[in-house]
């Protein structure tokens, strides 16, 4: 191994298994981002943020595979990702996309089960550790008690964790979450987002697309700010949130102040009216 | 129900295995009374004498040579139908989806009223018919092609194209000659009499090569019923799979139009009637074809002997008794 440490088109960075080297990602001629170059830091929690269609959901699908960019290229583990065979990539990167359709009549052990594929071969299809993988992420995700219960039946908060717990069930060292709160009531989103961080804590690189910047301070050990398919800034939170970078990124004149639960940013948009005396 | 045997496990579910043993049960129930009733009938444990030679030249005959090729091609043609409509309700996550709602039936019927109009042999008619399934495959796949396919568009220009096609195939009759539009008309009821070995010889090659493929495929395929992306995120490779359905799809539906004629129902009736049996959730590929196989040839049978000596072609009794079960089993259905 050569000691490079910044990003090369081969391996992409050292220190990072999962990269985005100059992508340039469009939706048929739809060109969102241009030379949009990212690195994940391992064992962080990176979320990403930014304006509606800043691209940020583009740029994880891309580094989750869904979308091939046009030019550039997205590694893990020192290869280009499409390289690698796709069963190989779902053992170590899962993706909870944004809307995942629901099969009819499955039950919840069912679904989180399904997990497992890329674990499981046509004559290997259930073994001791698949079982152990699942009854793992269904505890986890405090989804052991509806086991049987069917997934069309479950309410919006507890759908959404029974989706975690398959992902949980791939046994991957890296998790991308498309909006993962998206739809959930305020303690729903809570409860998901303290869930990625207990699932951060127990070591895997979490990434997320969020919408609320609070949040996202908060839970957040990297994060990344979108605009116009283009990374404004990256780090900390507490060091790189500042009010000129929320009014450039969003157009939003604020105040931060610190959030006394965590320390963390709090943002404080501007008030037009109802201002104190 | 999980069963290993070393570093081999696969996973069974109790009641789906107990709907699997009741069906080839069933199947082999129908077949034996197809085998033995009818207007000769010849007793059960004359059967096997008479199938392998050793029975009278009559029985011979009439089991041997008339009954076995028939009850042989509807077992085929019906789980060839079941199969091709599990395969493309999957695909389009939609009951409305079978080959025989989306035009792929009605597209091997022109081919197979062309080859009739054009003064075709029997072989022509199942060749005529299979151009036109894949024919009609293709056209309705390009034209519900915007950057992909989704289930939705499938079924609405599946539809439309049945209904163009439905209307194609009445104007060829009107033009045709007297013998071939009572020709066509006979072969477009969908009907099992006077099948042989040469009707039931290419749905049994054709099934096995495709029956390995399907249960190749059906896992992928069920995970796929819950989205691209979240295939994708397990590891599926989306379009090779897709392609390799689509064409096992078109190529079963074909086949069993081209030996049976388009004997509607089967193909939506029997995925579904498999999956409420079964309570599986998503394809049930051999449950299907189980059920499929079971259904034609028990409407073949009824409709043998229910208005005897008056017959009437299979069609006309696969929708009355799926449509008839399918309602029953919705109406208690709590999805």
């Amino acid at each position: 191994m050569s000691p490079v440490t910044g990003p090369t088109p081969e391996t992409g960075p050292a220190g990072n298994r999962l990269s985005g080297t100059g992508l340039t990602l469009a939706y048929d001629q739809r060109v969102v981002a241009t030379d949009l170059t990212v690195a994940i830091p391992d064992e962080s929690f990176t979320v990403i943020i930014g304006p509606n269609a800043c691209g940020k959901s583009t740029l994880l699908r891309a580094l989750a595979r869904m979308l091939k960019p046009k030019t550039g290229a997205v590694h893990l583990d020192g290869s280009v990702i499409t390289s690698l065979p796709s069963k190989e990539v779902a053992r170590r990167l899962g993706l909870l996309p944004q809307s995942s359709i629901v099969p009819d009549g499955i039950t919840v052990a069912d679904l989180v089960a399904r997990g497992r594929y890329p674990h499981q071969r046509l004559m290997r299809q259930w073994s001791k550790a698949d079982e152990a993988a699942v009854s793992e992420a269904m505890r986890a995700t405090d989804v052991s008690e509806l086991s049987d219960r069917i997934v069309d039946e479950l309410s919006g908060g507890q759908r959404q964790r029974v989706w975690l717990a398959m992902a949980l069930a791939q046994e991957t060292p890296i998790l991308l979450l498309d909006e993962p709160t998206t739809f959930l009531d305020i303690s729903h989103q809570i409860e998901v987002l303290d869930l990625c961080a207990d699932l951060h804590e127990a070591g895997r690189t979490m990434v997320a697309v969020l919408h609320d910047l609070n949040q996202a301070c908060r839970y957040a050990t990297h994060l990344i700010v979108m605009r116009a398919g283009e990374i404004v800034a990256e780090g900390d939170p507490t060091e790189i949130v500042t009010p000129d970078l929320v009014h450039e990124v969003f157009e939003l004149r604020c105040e931060i102040i610190q959030d006394p639960q965590s320390g963390t940013p709090l943002i404080v948009p501007e008030a037009r009216r109802r201002v104190l005396a | 129900m999980n069963v290993r045997v070393g570093a081999w496990s696969v996973r069974l579910a109790p009641r789906a295995l107990l709907v699997t043993a009741i069906l080839v049960v069933a199947g082999f129930g129908v077949t034996v009374a197809a085998l033995s009733t009818g207007e000769f009938t010849v007793p059960v444990p004359d059967i096997l004498d008479a199938l392998f030679g050793q029975g009278t030249p009559v029985a011979e005959l009439i089991v041997g040579k008339l009954r076995a090729p028939r009850v042989v091609t509807g077992l085929l043609v019906g789980a060839a139908f079941g199969l091709s409509g599990a395969i493309f309700q999957s695909l389009t996550r939609n009951p409305l989806g079978s080959p025989d709602f989306i035009g792929f039936t009605a597209g091997a019927s022109t081919g197979g009223i062309v080859a009739v109009v054009t003064g075709g042999s029997a072989m022509m008619i199942a060749g005529g018919a299979l151009a036109g399934c894949v024919a009609a495959a293709v056209l309705v796949y390009a034209l519900a092609y915007r950057g992909g396919v989704q289930g939705y568009r499938l079924v609405l220009v599946g539809i439309g194209a049945n209904a163009l096609l439905l209307a194609v195939n009445s104007y060829l009759l009107t033009r045709a000659n007297i013998n071939d539009a009572a020709t066509a008309g006979a072969w477009l009821t969908g009907s099992l009499s006077g099948r042989g070995w040469d009707h039931a010889v290419p749905v049994a090659l054709a099934l096995a090569v495709l029956l390995p493929l399907c249960a190749y495929i059906a896992r992928p395929m069920r995970m796929l019923e819950m989205g691209d992306d979240a295939a994708k995120a397990m590891g599926i490779r989306v379009e090779p799979v897709r392609a390799a359905a689509i064409t096992a799809g078109v190529l079963l539906a074909g086949v069993a139009t081209a030996a049976a004629g388009p004997v509607i129902f089967v193909a939506l009736a029997a995925p579904q009637l498999a999956r409420r049996l079964t309570r599986s959730p998503g394809v049930t590929m051999g449950a299907s074809a189980l059920m499929g196989a079971v259904l034609l040839t028990g409407a073949d049978l009824a409709a043998q002997r229910v208005l005897a000596p008056t017959q009437l072609p299979v069609g006309v009794l696969t929708a009355a008794i799926g449509g008839t079960y399918l309602v029953l089993l919705l109406r208690k259905d709590r999805h």
